[in-house]
């Protein structure tokens, strides 16, 4: 995976050190735990914790902000589209026309906006400390996921680095021909094309990579591997870890008598 | 690996129909290259949400279910997908792998991105399966984009929208079922012409047509 | 697996592939038996199929993708690549590299063929000596150059012991500096294994002295066969082989160009320095640069020492980090429109097309249109000629570059020289005073070769300034270019 577009990771803490089938499920399990309710308590006491968590993660964190500071943007305006389309309840805050918000729709809009950052944030965390091959190891070995397709995905993950390259060279070429730039229509069709372009350089090379890949006996049936894919007592630990935020998460929310569950709103 | 055809070297002349390949089992360059256009196609995800999410952030800022007019790009990977390799699982496989390789510079779905893309590749796996992998024509496919765009807003509607009033989600199923029909069902369609006019697509039933040249 | 056990045979009895779709066989009746631990050298012109039936003989034509007729054994056997019998290296390095870690990647062919793991790392070491790759275990793949990238799939390949090496064009897309290293690697890894040896490569001085043998395939088969010395000095053959694009030893170079005094200055640049990315890192700084008509100017040096960077950077196509480019009066009042800043950077597409063309490395990421005819039009038309000066300067470059014939045909299905020469043709078309060329020969045939440095030489006389960013000494003598040497951020006249 391309180097710039990750947090560096600048300390192996216990957890960078984990099994990445264990990062995963610990994230599948406080994703659960913020998706199942849109509700203010939920979303804020997920996030806190996981802000809490971050100095265990061995990110460096003032990159971490400087890269990723169009988040909170995002959850804001998810948030403001939640408090304009959401039930108009409570008391009137802003009344001006055909723009209305009450608090009850206000509420809801910061819940839906805490709730994406708590939803990215960890995310974030596990795409930055897992190795995309140690994941792929452990996919095939533990989750009996096809290892043709786990290993074909992999060698294409790869090439991540080298597709946002062609792109800014297709970029130029475009601009060299005489053909960038131009009204937002224009723009438009030259996104289209660029993609095209790109679309066409993978198939290419697609093909190029799997006639590498068979030409090293890629597809027999009777693989071996290199590599041990192991679990180790630290990965139970940060499954519970888990586990205990979410049941926390949960529990605050129903004491507080704010959960919101997502499949019974509205009715 | 039993997904995989057993190699035969023996290539005796295809008995099926132009455009619909000879067996539904995966070859080695149907896994590899279904994976470097899922990348590709997460490259143009992210590209996509870098300038025209961004453009139309005010349209959305007025009346955010206009972005459903948009979101038929995000569910392009499965169609094109499916209509390239031609396989069952093809649509499904293309679109998660895309969703999750444009997750990698951050979004605020997180791990949800894989649940997303489930979904989405569902909408036009289910189309190509209905028509028993055979069929690959403008209206299936157009099809299989509306597919695609309505499990989208489905999706996106429990999920995220849940908030929302009834009219909001039914206005903004409508729009990405539209949006997904065009920019991914009838892009789809002619993006698979262009590209095997290249000669890309040499090694792939949907790159031949009956006519030999 | 056993261990090295020396190297398997071929057999083909009227063997030949028709790719579907195609009316045209690809190869067709060929006949040739290959014996074990044979070292043999595949030559033909580009459409002879070479590829094909090299990619035939390593089992990995896609099922579904041709139609076969006749016969084709290795060892006694129909090719399959996953019995680790052959082992395959292809001409992208690229496309080759498979795993993220060096050591990880040489035992991926081992383990898809089921060696034990515990015998895998001693194999893996032992294949990385042999090819000269002293890295450590855990070295990023993407940290390496092209040849190094040749030489781990090199190393991959070995490590599963085949009976049979197939090298499909192994040093076409790296640095000259670098070739000597992949032939060693491979010479090397065939006589620690025994194994038989087959290579495809357009530039015959790199192996003829180190085959057995060299097979040469034509539109009918094999059409001759035999020792190097034997088919190489055979006149008539000779003669076919260089009118095919083969490199031979021995093979006259043109005259070098005369240099004459350059005329006006048309671009500059002083205090530049340039970056890849906005953010990134600076490759080069404190360049000092002057472009003059009818002046050939070469940046040199090594991989990522930012010749590329710098040439986008004149071109128009990224913006200065540092210092300034400047276009020269003269610059601007030359062709259509009129840009109002001196910085190429900042003028419009339109306008950067008509004064500087820049030529990319790979023709592909230039073409934008469905036939050979509207590539050409696009630039005259986008720098705002009129429809009869596109017309006959379109008829001009299709005859000039004898690419008439394919007027019609859809640009990315050419062959690899004629991508090129079209790509050329495509920035000539709106006759820019500066054209900018990145690594015009790089894995051209000798005839594209002497094309290229023939058409850069009449363009050079009539006044263009030409910049070029190559590897390739003895083009870059042929057009009398001057150097300019990059190298630990900073480049000098040499």
């Amino acid at each position: 995976m391309n180097a710039d577009l990750l947090v560096p990771v600048v300390r192996e803490t216990a957890l960078v050190r984990c099994n990445p089938v264990a990062k995963l499920a610990a994230g599948a399990v406080l994703a659960v735990a913020v998706v199942l309710s849109i509700d203010v308590v939920s979303a804020a006491v997920m996030l806190g914790l996981v802000v809490l968590m971050l100095p265990l993660t061995g990110l460096d964190l003032a990159i971490l902000v400087k890269r990723l500071w169009f988040l909170p943007l995002a959850a804001l305006m998810a948030g403001w589209g939640t408090a304009l389309l959401s039930q108009k309840t409570g008391t009137v805050i802003v009344d001006a026309g055909p723009l209305l918000l009450t608090s009850d729709s206000l509420t809801m809009g910061a819940a839906v906006a805490l709730r994406a950052l708590a939803l990215a944030l960890p995310a974030v965390i596990l795409i930055a400390t897992i190795d995309p091959t140690d994941l792929a190891d452990s996919l095939i070995q533990h989750l009996r996921l096809p290892a043709t397709f786990v290993l074909a995905a992999l060698a294409a993950a790869r090439l991540v680095t080298l597709f946002i390259a062609e792109w800014q060279t297709l970029t130029q070429a475009r601009r060299a021909r005489g053909v960038a730039g131009g009204n937002v229509f224009a723009r438009v069709g030259g996104f289209f094309q660029t993609s095209f372009a790109l679309l066409v350089q993978a198939i290419r090379r697609g093909t190029r990579l799997a006639m590498a890949m068979e030409g090293r006996g890629f597809g027999a049936q009777d693989r071996t591997w290199a590599r041990v894919s192991s679990f180790h007592p630290r990965d139970g630990v940060l499954l519970a870890g888990a586990i205990i935020a979410a049941a926390v998460t949960i529990g605050a929310a129903v004491a507080a008598g704010t959960w919101n569950f997502i499949f019974t709103i509205g009715s | 690996m039993s997904d995989v055809q057993t190699r035969h070297t023996d290539s005796e002349p295809n008995p099926t129909p132009a455009g619909v390949p000879a067996t539904m089992r995966w070859r080695v360059v149907d896994i590899v290259v279904a994976s470097v256009l899922a990348v590709a196609i997460g490259i143009v995800f992210w590209a996509w949400s870098n300038s025209w999410e961004t453009i139309s952030a005010p349209f959305q800022a007025l009346y955010p279910p206009t972005k459903g007019l948009l979101t038929g790009v995000w569910v392009l990977g499965g169609v094109l997908g499916g209509l390239i390799i031609r396989k069952p699982g093809a649509a499904l496989y293309v679109e998660v792998l895309a969703a999750i390789v444009s997750a990698v510079p951050g979004n605020y779905f997180g791990l949800m991105v894989i649940v997303s893309g489930l979904i989405q590749g569902f909408g036009a796996e289910l189309i190509f399966a209905a028509l028993r992998y055979r069929r690959y024509t403008l209206t299936a496919t157009l099809i299989a984009g509306l597919g695609a765009g309505l499990s989208l807003a489905i999706g996106e509607n429990i999920f995220y929208n849940a908030a929302w009033t009834f009219e909001h989600k039914a206005l903004y199923t409508v729009f990405a079922g539209i949006s997904g029909m065009v920019l991914a069902g009838l892009v789809s369609w002619f993006a698979l012409k262009a590209i095997a006019r290249t000669g890309a697509l040499g090694a792939f039933a949907s790159g031949r047509s009956a006519r030999e040249v | 697996m056993a261990a090295a056990t020396g190297g398997v045979d071929v057999l083909a009895r009227g063997f030949g592939w028709r790719h579907s779709g195609r009316k045209r066989a690809a190869v067709s009746d060929i006949d040739l038996s290959i014996e074990a631990g044979e070292r043999v050298l595949l030559l033909g012109s580009s459409g002879a199929g070479k590829s094909t039936l090299l990619h035939a003989i390593a089992g990995v034509l896609p099922s579904e993708s041709g139609y076969r007729t006749g016969e084709l054994l290795v060892d006694g056997r129909p090719p399959d690549p996953t019995s680790g019998t052959t082992g395959l290296v292809l001409q992208d390095p690229d496309a080759q590299v498979v795993l993220a870690r060096l050591g990880d990647d040489v035992c991926f062919g081992m383990e898809n063929t089921g060696v034990d793991p515990a015998a895998m790392p001693a194999r893996a070491r032992e294949a990385l000596a042999t090819v000269g790759l002293d890295l450590p275990w855990d070295h990023p793949t993407s940290a390496l150059s092209g040849g190094q990238k040749q030489r781990l799939a090199l190393a991959g390949v070995l490590a599963m012991t085949p009976g049979l090496m197939v090298l499909d064009e192994p040093t076409a897309n790296i640095d000259p500096a670098a070739v000597p290293e992949v032939c060693q690697a491979v010479l090397g890894a065939q006589a620690a294994s025994g194994a038989t040896l087959l290579i495809v490569e357009h530039r015959v001085d790199i192996w003829a002295e180190h085959v057995d043998r060299i097979i040469v395939l034509g539109e009918t088969g094999v059409v001759a066969d035999g020792s190097p010395a034997a088919v190489l000095h055979d006149p008539e053959l000779r003669g076919n082989l260089t009118a095919a694009g083969v490199w031979l030893p021995g093979a006259a170079l043109p005259q070098p160009r005369t240099r004459q005094s350059a005329g006006a200055v048309l671009l500059e640049a002083d205090g530049l320095a340039v970056a890849r990315a906005r953010r990134g890192p600076v490759a080069v700084s404190d360049l000092s640069i002057d472009l003059a008509e009818g002046q050939a100017l070469a940046l040199v040096g090594h991989n990522g020492a930012g010749k590329s960077t710098t040439a986008l950077t004149l071109g128009g196509l990224l913006p200065a980090r540092a210092g300034r480019v400047r276009a020269t009066p003269r610059l601007l009042d030359l062709g259509h429109g009129a840009p109002r800043h001196s910085d190429p950077h900042r003028w419009p597409a339109a306008d950067l097309v008509a004064r500087i063309g820049t030529v990319f490395q790979e023709p592909e990421h230039q073409f934008l249109t469905t036939t050979v005819a509207d590539e050409l039009r696009l630039g005259p038309r986008q720098a705002g000629c009129t429809p009869a000066e596109t017309e006959a300067r379109v008829a001009e470059l299709l005859e000039r570059l004898r690419l008439t014939r394919l007027a019609g045909a859809h640009p990315h299905t050419l062959s690899g020289g004629e991508k090129r020469r079209l790509s050329v043709a495509c920035m000539m078309a709106t006759r820019p005073p500066v054209l900018i060329i990145d690594e015009p020969t790089f894995g051209q045939d000798a005839n594209t070769w002497r094309e290229l440095a023939a058409l850069s030489c009449e363009l050079l006389d009539a006044g263009t300034a030409l910049l070029t960013v190559s590897h390739d000494a003895e083009f870059l003598q042929a057009i009398a270019a001057e150097r300019m040497l990059f190298g630990r951020g900073q480049a000098v006249r040499a």
